[in-house]
């Protein structure tokens, strides 16, 4: 055990690792705001009455929930150019993580619209609301509200998820430590510097939700 | 003899096999207030959701000022009328819930001038002025900014009721409004019924509250198994009830 740690060569190259957790924020975002509203059509398609609406969301949340996102992952990067759809590095991967998450997201949003009030949609009526307006003003905040501890979670595993873009080298965070690694040998100094900075981001989100929480409670 | 404010013709309604309006009739005339009493599963609240369409029913007719409810008849075709239109016609009516139903994201105030700002087309200065004038009439204007979840049930219930009354509805359904509040919330929710009444308020309520039906009612319908077992002044109905099963049931009511 005479291993001496030392960081210098990974602070040497720590711009790249905060470009790389740069990029992978980016990811994260972009995919899941795509997610987000893919999601939010599936949850009012999976609840909806119409068969014709139920039987296709739900079989796309079964789909993409039971494929593992690396396998997404190459699917879009590998196989979608062959079937003519040819995407940069970072595009063929926000794709998959967008339909990848879309799943996820749909099911949080499906548990609170089942969970709204049973009135709410009632009283909204009763005042002569549109179904639209219903929808916007009364389905989506108080649905949005109850499931926001639940969405954070989900946020952060996908933001963590976004680490397999290094498999189709898309140069974010892992990517970055990787090559820090294969190129200076300080293996355990540069993973745990990655490491820290994994654990910082998803920290930081997670107190800004939490935040984001306490001010939109009903309980206020 | 003025028109009729609200006429209900032949109103048949079934949840699958179940038939639980079998052929209602009722006149409402403006200003009066109409109690709807009955046991439960006798098809009181039933009437009330068919006239401002929370149920679709599949016989008889409900008019508002002459204008049909709902449904439009032509070629002896009965058809929805159109969501748009159905929203509209809903707001001819106000109606408060036994379960109040705020709406719990937004505070007192705000749950009145929705509908005040979406449907009647008011600006926000407007509605909100409308708005406090009405949490005031229900005494609670300093709590105007408090959410539902901080307010008791009484006072959610008066904030429901000023969010319905101040759309300025042709009549006021009320459906049990006091059946999920404590004891000794009751009275409050009462006041500010007997207070629109007062203000000639029309209004259809079902009640529990069989001495508040007494005073407050011009008229009471005593429901029986989907039909109107009985009806007429309350005094003379109370006093002597002309049908076994209505002095059966205010028996077990406890009215004295």
């Amino acid at each position: 055990m005479g291993y001496t740690l030392n960081f210098d060569a990974v602070w040497r190259n720590f711009d790249n690792l905060l470009w790389g957790l740069g990029l992978s924020l980016t990811l994260a975002v972009v995919a899941i705001g795509i997610g987000c509203a893919l999601g939010l059509i599936l949850a009012f398609g999976r609840i909806s009455r119409s068969r014709l609406l139920s039987v296709p969301s739900g079989a796309y949340v079964t789909l993409f929930r039971n494929l593992p996102l690396l396998v997404i992952v190459l699917f879009s990067f590998f196989a979608l150019p062959q079937l003519g759809l040819r995407l940069s590095k970072a595009n063929s991967f926000v794709l998959a993580l967008a339909l990848y998450s879309a799943a996820y997201l749909a099911e949080v949003f499906r548990g609170g619209l089942l969970g709204l009030p049973k009135g709410l949609r009632e009283a909204g009526l009763a005042i002569g609301l549109t179904e639209g307006q219903i929808r916007r003003r009364l389905v989506l905040p108080v649905m949005l509200r109850a499931v926001l501890p639940a969405l954070g979670s989900t946020f952060i595993g996908l933001f963590k998820d976004t680490s397999l873009a290094a498999a189709i080298a898309v140069p974010e965070l892992t990517f970055e430590a990787r090559k820090i690694n294969v190129e200076t040998f300080r293996v355990i100094e540069t993973w745990i510097v990655a490491s820290g900075l994994y654990i910082a981001t998803c920290a930081i989100l997670a107190a800004l939700l939490r935040r984001l929480e306490a001010r939109l409670a009903v309980s206020r | 003899m003025t028109a009729n404010l609200l006429e209900i013709r032949d109103l048949r309604k079934s949840y699958g096999p179940v038939e639980v309006l079998k052929g209602v009739d009722c006149d409402v005339r403006a200003g009066e207030v109409i109690s709807i009493i009955g046991s439960s599963g006798s098809g009181k609240t039933t009437i009330l959701r068919c006239v401002n369409m929370l149920e679709e029913f599949e016989g008889g007719t409900i008019r508002i000022d002459g204008e049909e409810i709902g449904y439009s008849t032509a070629g002896g075709q009965r058809k929805r009328k159109a969501e748009k239109e159905i929203a509209r016609q809903r707001a001819l009516t106000g109606m408060a819930f036994q379960q109040f139903n705020l709406f719990p994201h937004m505070t007192a105030l705000e749950n009145v001038t929705l509908g005040l700002t979406l449907v009647r087309r008011m600006g926000r200065e407007e509605a909100r002025a409308l708005g406090e004038t009405w949490l005031d009439r229900v005494g609670l204007l300093q709590r105007k900014d408090y959410y539902p979840a901080k307010l008791s049930g009484g006072q959610q219930q008066r904030v429901a009721i000023a969010r319905a009354i101040a759309m300025s509805p042709r009549l006021m359904l009320f459906d049990e409004v006091t059946s999920a509040l404590d004891p000794e919330l009751v009275a409050e929710v009462l006041q500010v019924v007997r207070s629109l009444a007062d203000d000639g308020m029309t209004m259809l309520l079902v009640t529990h509250e069989m001495r508040f039906a007494y005073e407050v009612s011009s008229r009471v319908i005593f429901m029986n198994g989907g039909r109107i077992g009985e009806e007429g002044n309350p005094r003379e109905m109370f006093a002597a009830p002309k049908t076994e099963r209505l002095a059966a049931f205010l028996q077990s009511s406890r009215f004295n």
